[in-house]
């Protein structure tokens, strides 16, 4: 499946002139069998694709929700292979929702490339977004990737030029995610309106579908996104959701569910 | 003409940034666009006498270059083995080797229009150095700094505040350096279009390990000369301390080719190298990895995740190294051992007794190998030793350390 199974959710979702709600949250937050439920609990809610962190300790592009998320992570001891476990448990129970893994470059070279590669095919993950590793140092990721049919995500910015989006999107498979804003994840707002041009672009260069993310935080602009691009991601704020579960001593299952319904129901009502 | 002579020649990086397998670009695509440009703007200023004759002009009258070598009489005497002279590079202005680079990178950043600064600091002597030229140069400058070492540097704190420096406490993680260039970067990211973000050490994504190496050289170029003045001929060997290791390639690059001159490194061991996470040795304790936009040896656990390490010296307190040293060391061109706090806690009231020169608690960790060396290089041998900084901002530290009130007879 892989690639085919992100390359399928997509056509589904023209089909039926939706955009994709795509949901975010780090694996073993706070724990792993709550991070089942939540995955789990995410698709009924409606998210059409996930994006699901692995911790590093040192996340840069983050902003304080997703890097005490994985700190939570990596204090109850998440490890590489309990992230893989999480997604084969997940995989086991849902066919079709395209399953991607978001991190950072190190635990993946410590795994070494091609058992990295493995371990996502065997797991089912379809596709794998790399924050720290531009194209010039994917060849030989992208080289055991490929060759175990999982995509690399490429990460696409407002600082991105014409020159620098060709480089882009040599070899990259699956969906582009385009960053709406300069800066770490959950503190800036995304303005739809100032980047539908951008999206647009990406679009005809890239050849494929671009999902749009790093500044959704309401329904609203959830909504607005849906419109101008073909998914919005939302991360931060399901995983502030949390967050607060575990502030208030409330079920982490509960509350992150609650915000993800709103967050799809916006996303699939956007185009009506 | 021997050709073989040249294509010999150490030429290091490549066009991509890599020191054989360690180096390259390991950043998220925001900061793509910039960290090329500013590859580029290097690569321009790089070859333009204006530029260097103005970095040089700096150097002469703001910094106080050329710092002197000095012959160690009382340290000599006490190992018995070879000459030992100092390179004092805490007699800069600033009082460390980091001012080399800041006065360097301030003169890109101005090339380049930049209008904002940050900077990371562990100890406070890159903070320090930001702080001044920026003074200087009347550019707002944003240090960030891990809380602890906020704490335990409260002095640099201080000097940074009076020249209209902001510095920024890093609660994440440890609060110590690794922590604080993360929040750089974080701001890096958030505010691409004005700043300029001046990396303290040669480490970190193309093209800061290469332009720092290359603004810190000027140590090691002087040293040449001024060895051939005292001595006629070359050093045996050399040796400073290795954090990210911007002193010690400072001081190493020009000696690289000279086959007979020994390179040696000296890694905060802390605790001790068998005491998990209790040391700061990236090369004797660690392994490859990417951290900080390069691929380098580092501080990190069985799946990855970096560890914090430890040294009393917060200026070696970072899990990482420049992948120059890297590279050396894999190559065995340079040779790296470590000390201790406790053996650098010696070497620092040894050097204050014996020289009337109190060293960086970072320097004293190549102080405390320098007697080994000595005594390896033997009578009649000739040994320099790069001391990188001055101690009086780790007076607290030390006396802390020591079980001492400060000031009590």
């Amino acid at each position: 499946m892989s690639v085919a199974r992100i390359d399928a959710r997509f056509a589904q979702l023209k089909a039926e002139n939706r955009a994709a709600f795509v949901s975010y949250i780090m694996a073993g937050d706070p724990d792993l069998d709550t991070s089942f439920d939540v995955l789990k609990g995410l698709v009924e809610a409606g998210a059409d694709i996930i994006e699901l962190g692995f911790p590093f300790s040192d996340p840069m592009a983050e902003g304080p929700i997703i890097q005490l998320a994985a700190e939570r992570s990596l204090k109850n001891g998440t490890k590489m292979a309990d992230v893989f476990a999480l997604a084969s448990r997940f995989r086991e129970s849902d066919a079709e929702t395209p399953l991607i893994l978001m991190g950072y470059m190190n635990p993946v070279e410590n795994m070494g490339y091609p058992a990295f590669a493995e371990a996502c095919a065997k797991a089912g993950v379809d596709g794998v977004i790399i924050v720290d590793c531009p194209p010039e140092e994917a060849e030989r990721l992208i080289d055991a990737l490929d060759a175990a049919d999982v995509a690399l995500i490429r990460l696409i910015t407002p600082t991105s030029d014409d020159n620098r989006l060709k480089t882009l999107v040599k070899r990259t498979k699956g969906f582009v995610y385009y960053v709406s804003v300069a800066g770490v994840t959950g503190v800036k707002e995304v303005n739809a309106e100032g980047i539908r041009e951008a999206v647009a672009h990406v679009r005809e260069v890239a050849n494929l579908p671009v999902v749009v993310g790093f500044g959704i935080k309401t329904p609203e602009r959830a909504a607005e996104v849906a419109r101008i691009a073909d998914g919005s991601v939302v991360g931060s704020v399901l995983v502030d959701a949390i967050a607060k579960s575990l502030l208030e001593n409330s079920p982490s299952s509960t509350k992150v569910l609650e915000t993800a319904s709103l967050l799809a129901q916006a996303v699939r009502n956007a185009r009506n | 003409m021997d050709d073989a002579i040249l294509t010999n020649r150490y030429n290091m990086p490549d066009a991509k940034g890599r020191f054989g397998e360690f180096g390259g670009l390991y950043v998220p695509e925001t900061l793509m666009p910039l960290v090329l440009e500013l590859g580029e703007a290097w690569a321009q200023a790089k070859q333009d006498e204006a530029f260097w004759a103005e970095y040089h002009h700096l150097l002469k009258y703001f910094v106080g270059r050329p710092s002197p070598l000095y012959l160690a009489e009382r340290l000599t005497e006490y190992f018995g083995g070879a000459k030992i002279y100092f390179k004092r590079e805490e007699l800069n202005h600033t009082g460390a080797h980091k001012i080399n680079n800041c006065i360097g990178q301030i003169l890109l950043a101005r090339r380049m229009g930049r209008t904002r600064i940050i900077a990371e600091t562990g100890a406070g002597q890159h903070g320090v150095a930001s702080a001044t030229v920026c003074a200087k140069f009347d550019l707002p400058c944003t240090v960030y700094m891990g809380a602890l070492d906020v704490e335990r540097q409260k002095p640099n704190v201080f000097r940074m505040q009076l020249m209209g420096t902001k510095v920024h406490p890093v609660t994440n993680g440890n609060g110590t350096l690794k922590d604080a260039m993360n929040e750089a970067l974080r701001d890096w990211v958030t505010n691409v279009h004005d700043t300029y973000y001046m990396i303290g050490t040669a480490a970190g994504m193309h093209p800061y390990p290469e332009m720092v190496r290359d603004f810190q050289t000027i140590i090691g170029k002087e040293t040449r000369q001024q060895i051939l003045e005292a001595e006629g001929r070359l050093p045996d060997a050399v040796i400073a301390c290795v954090g990210g290791g911007s002193n010690a390639i400072g001081m190493f690059h020009p000696f690289i080719d000279d086959e007979s001159v020994k390179i040696v490194g000296v890694e905060a061991a802390g605790h001790g190298l068998d005491v998990y996470n209790g040391h700061a040795a990236s090369l004797n304790g660690g392994r490859p990895g990417v951290l900080h936009g390069n691929r380098t040896y580092l501080l990190q656990d069985e799946d990855g995740q970096i560890l914090e390490g430890h040294s009393i010296s917060a200026g070696l307190d970072y899990p990482g190294i420049g992948p120059e040293h890297a590279h050396l060391f894999d190559t065995g061109r340079a040779r790296y051992v470590y000390a201790t706090d406790e053996e650098a806690l010696e070497a620092f009231q040894l050097t204050s007794r014996l020289e009337g020169i109190i060293p960086a608690l970072e320097s004293s960790h190549a102080i405390a190998r320098l007697g080994d060396l000595a005594k390896e290089v033997g009578k009649g041998g000739v040994v320099v030793l790069n001391l990188s900084g001055r101690g009086d901002k780790d007076i607290f530290t030390v006396a802390k350390a020591l079980g001492q009130q400060m000031g009590n007879l």
